[in-house]
């Protein structure tokens, strides 16, 4: 298992449950024995305003927080924030964007339009970019709020970390017993489409 | 022993529990508030939400003098407030152990500023841990009470959001049962009461104390750590700067990492700069270490590299030593220099149904001055609702709204805007205050019944405490009327012409005329969504007025009508008063399927 840090961010909408995809991640890599640490944001950021979690994982890690430039992998759970984070990537790092879009407020008052050519911008980093539509998974599954979890189940098969744990009893175990079974199949569904 | 995942705010919780700690009590404040949220769930200290954290402080010190020991947490603000039973708590020293939790928020993720409360403990002659991960802040809180009850002074552990909110490894024994750490009281009047002659006798008894402290090599041992893996370059750090310049650098530089931060152990500093030639201070905020440093005769190089503001992180620190000539462990290549241009916002904004939207929309349409306050409805202050004129501090939305009225502009009444948390906090005082001077003022209160801001927290008008135990309900009304106010004008948040009327009632009436807009947060428990609305295109003229409220449900849709998305709408009926055309009704669809 020695080798360099991996550095992850989430970023999504407050509400998304990037959270809850953050602390399963979390337990995956310590059940498989990395040091982990994990920074979160909370409070004002929480009212509907964009969030972050950023999580870096090794065989000694010191630092919770990545600055920009330095994150492995960048999960987005809309479209907006990875336009916003997408500088927090290395070269040659991989984005996996859900193909969500949440207006912002100055686009629900009209002040100014929710970007229509993201993918385009997007195609144009020196990174490997990755759209799944996870809410049209989830809502195959009856849950749209299980999208976080479809992202998640696309992210491990993504980072090749499938066969480092037993991810669908980490997952079962993160989540309370009436929803296990529509969170495994939200993993499961995550990672077919990637 | 078993190896978990812990926040910083759920270690301090943890540490205090394995303490013994007899209270933990404090204010919540980001990024401070979990640490009390925890400590209550784990059966044992006595816990409790204050009013506010100079009270908090007061009780948590009585508690220590009766022999508990006492943790007590605030943000970084919050000790602002706490401040001035703070400096005479430290001449008068403790019997069990206090520790005062300050928690600071470089980058003001949630904060109005960016205060490096280091600088408090030189000042109030407070000792201070600072911790960098999760595993110190359970070890330094429990070093912190017996360092506290050893040389008898308080205790300040400083935190930061990145230790707060940051989930690392600890070990924990989860069979080690709680037990409360009691000592005798005695009665002891010249430690205790501080007449003059007192004070002056404690004054230098706490000197000898903190001489002794950073003499104190078993203590030092605990806190700091000294790692030489080079001669010629060096960097002192602590907290949250230990973890940036360790993963920047590893082991290629010397580093001395200072947990004990206030009173600086001399020696170590001393023995550091006799091994290694040059040395660098990496640390957030202020130059606190480099000004100490330098203070000692050491030469050191801090600020001049690395930012006095926001925060830091590992590749900002490398980027920084980097050009001063050091070599980090890994080249910065990233994806792009900038970040993308041209990216909309996406600041916080009120929930849908949000009980504090009606009266910023009115207060800007009625054109009233209004100085506001700190909590969810500081949100009032954003387009397009932008009613606010003033904000600064918890209470000032009454005691600057006092000073305006003064020389008010326009000639007009100044309106003082508070929630209920706020107006318990500090915000009675103002109210006093006006009806003492006679002010041209109108105090408000926005009582949606808990503190939303920092989490939903209870406080005195939610009749429950902090372990949900039932408790006397306050009412705003009554302690206005119990102040002089001659009248307090009560009206429903979603009432839109009650709240009208009343701003304009309350504009020009000559008596003492108070306000409280009341409705329950939307996200306490039990509180329900209303009949959800939608948009009648053949009604609607697109006048985009329903927009000027900012409701996270009303977006502008194709060919200009707005709409309403359901799954967001919360029901609470006041795009519908606001329609003039009668164009936003209930849905009946939704009603009845
Ligand atoms: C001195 C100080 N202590 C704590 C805080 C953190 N804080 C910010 S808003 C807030 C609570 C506001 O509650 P309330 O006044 O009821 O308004 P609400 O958020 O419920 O709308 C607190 C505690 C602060 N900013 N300043
Ligand atoms: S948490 Fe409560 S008070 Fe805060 S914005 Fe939402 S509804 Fe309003
Ligand atoms: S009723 Fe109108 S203002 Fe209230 S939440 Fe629904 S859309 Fe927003």
């Amino acid at each position: 298992m020695a080798q360099g840090t991996k550095r992850v961010m989430l970023a999504g909408v407050g509400g998304q449950g990037i959270l809850l995809a953050s602390r399963i991640l979390c337990a995956g890599l310590i059940k498989a024995g990395y040091d982990v640490k994990s920074s979160e944001v909370h409070g004002m950021a929480q009212r509907g305003g964009s969030v972050v979690t950023q999580l870096s994982y090794g065989e000694r890690v010191y630092s919770p927080l990545v600055g920009a430039g330095a994150v492995d992998l960048l999960i987005t759970l809309e479209k907006l924030e990875a336009l916003r984070y997408v500088h927090f990537l290395k070269r040659n790092g991989a984005l996996l964007m859900n193909a969500r879009e949440i207006p912002s407020l100055p686009v629900l008052t009209g002040a100014v339009d929710y970007p229509q050519d993201i993918e385009e911008r997007l195609s144009k980093y020196p990174i490997s970019l990755h759209t799944i539509d996870a809410d049209g998974a989830a809502d195959k599954l009856g849950n749209l709020r299980v999208m976080n979890v479809v992202l998640l189940g696309a992210m491990v098969k993504l980072a090749g970390l499938e066969g480092l744990v037993d991810w669908p009893s980490i997952v079962a175990e993160a989540v309370k017993p009436a929803y296990r079974q529509v969170n495994l199949k939200a993993f499961a569904a995550g990672a077919s489409l990637v | 022993m078993q190896k978990i995942i812990l926040s910083g705010n759920e270690a301090v919780a943890q540490g205090a529990f394995e303490a013994g700690a007899g209270l933990g009590i404090g204010y919540p404040g980001t990024p401070s508030t979990e640490i009390i949220e925890v400590l209550e769930k784990k059966a044992g200290p006595q816990c409790a939400w204050s009013i506010n954290e100079k009270v908090a402080l007061e009780q948590a010190y009585g508690a220590c003098v009766t022999g508990l020991r006492s943790l007590v947490t605030m943000k970084h603000v919050g000790v602002n407030v706490a401040a001035d039973p703070l400096f005479t708590f430290a001449y008068m020293g403790v019997n069990g152990g206090l520790v005062i939790v300050t928690a600071d928020d470089p980058g003001m993720h949630s904060s109005q500023n960016e205060q490096d409360n280091r600088w408090y403990a030189l000042h109030a002659k407070a000792p201070m841990l600072e911790p960098s991960n999760s595993r110190e802040c359970r070890d330094f809180t429990a070093l912190a009470f017996d360092l506290s009850e050893r040389y008898d002074v308080p205790f300040f552990l400083r935190m930061v959001t990145r230790v707060c909110h940051s989930r690392s490894l600890v070990e924990i024994d989860p069979e080690k049962a709680y037990q409360r750490q009691i000592r005798a009281y005695e009665r002891n009047v010249p430690k205790f009461v501080t007449l003059p002659a007192h004070a002056r006798a404690r004054r230098i008894i706490l000197e000898e104390n903190l001489t002794k402290l950073s003499k104190d090599a078993e203590a030092a041992a605990k806190a700091n750590v000294m790692e030489i893996t080079d001669r010629d370059a060096g960097i002192i750090t602590s907290g949250a700067g230990y973890n940036y310049v360790k993963e920047a650098f590893g082991d290629r530089y010397s580093v001395l990492k200072l947990g004990l931060i206030y009173p600086l152990n001399q020696g170590i500093i001393q023995d550091f700069a006799r091994r290694v030639k040059k040395i660098y201070v990496v640390e957030e905020l202020d130059p606190y270490l480099e000004f100490n440093v330098r203070a000692m005769g050491i030469e050191c190089e801090g600020k001049k590299h690395i930012s006095p503001f926001f925060e830091l992180n590992p590749q900002a620190v490398a980027v920084s030593l980097e050009k001063a000539g050091l070599e980090p462990l890994e080249e910065l290549d990233p994806a792009a220099k900038e970040p993308a241009a041209g990216v909309p916002a996406r600041p916080p904004i009120l929930c849908a149904g949000c009980p504090h939207r009606a009266f910023f929309y009115l207060a800007r349409k009625e054109k009233v001055t209004v100085v506001g306050d700190i909590g969810c409805y500081t949100l009032g202050a954003a387009p397009p609702l932008d009613g606010i004129d003033v904000s600064a501090c918890m209470g000032g939305g009454y005691s600057i709204a006092l000073g305006m009225s003064i020389n008010p502009p326009q000639g007009k009444k100044i309106f003082g805007v508070v929630g209920d948390s706020t107006f318990y906090h500090s915000g009675i005082t103002g109210a006093i205050d006006s009806i003492f001077n006679k002010r041209a003022f109108v105090p408000v209160v926005l009582d949606n019944r808990i503190t939303a801001m920092t989490g939903r927290q209870q406080n005195p008008g939610a009749g429950r405490t902090l372990s949900g135990e039932d408790t006397f309900m306050q009412e705003p009304e009554r302690i206005f009327m119990a102040v002089g106010y001659d009248r307090v004008l009560e009206i429903n948040a979603f009432d839109l012409k009650g709240i009208r009327d009343a701003i304009r009632e309350a504009k020009e009436a000559k008596d003492r005329v108070a306000l409280v807009i009341k409705s329950p947060c939307r996200l306490i428990k039990g509180v329900e969504k209303g009949p959800l609305m939608d948009v009648d295109k053949g009604a609607c003229s697109k006048c985009k007025s329903c927009l000027r409220l900012g409701c996270p449900a009303i977006s502008l849709g194709d060919e200009g009508y707005p709409v309403i998305e359901p799954l967001t709408c919360a029901g609470c009926g006041v795009c519908g008063q606001l329609c003039k055309k009668e164009a936003i009704q209930v849905n009946d669809e939704e009603v009845s399927g």
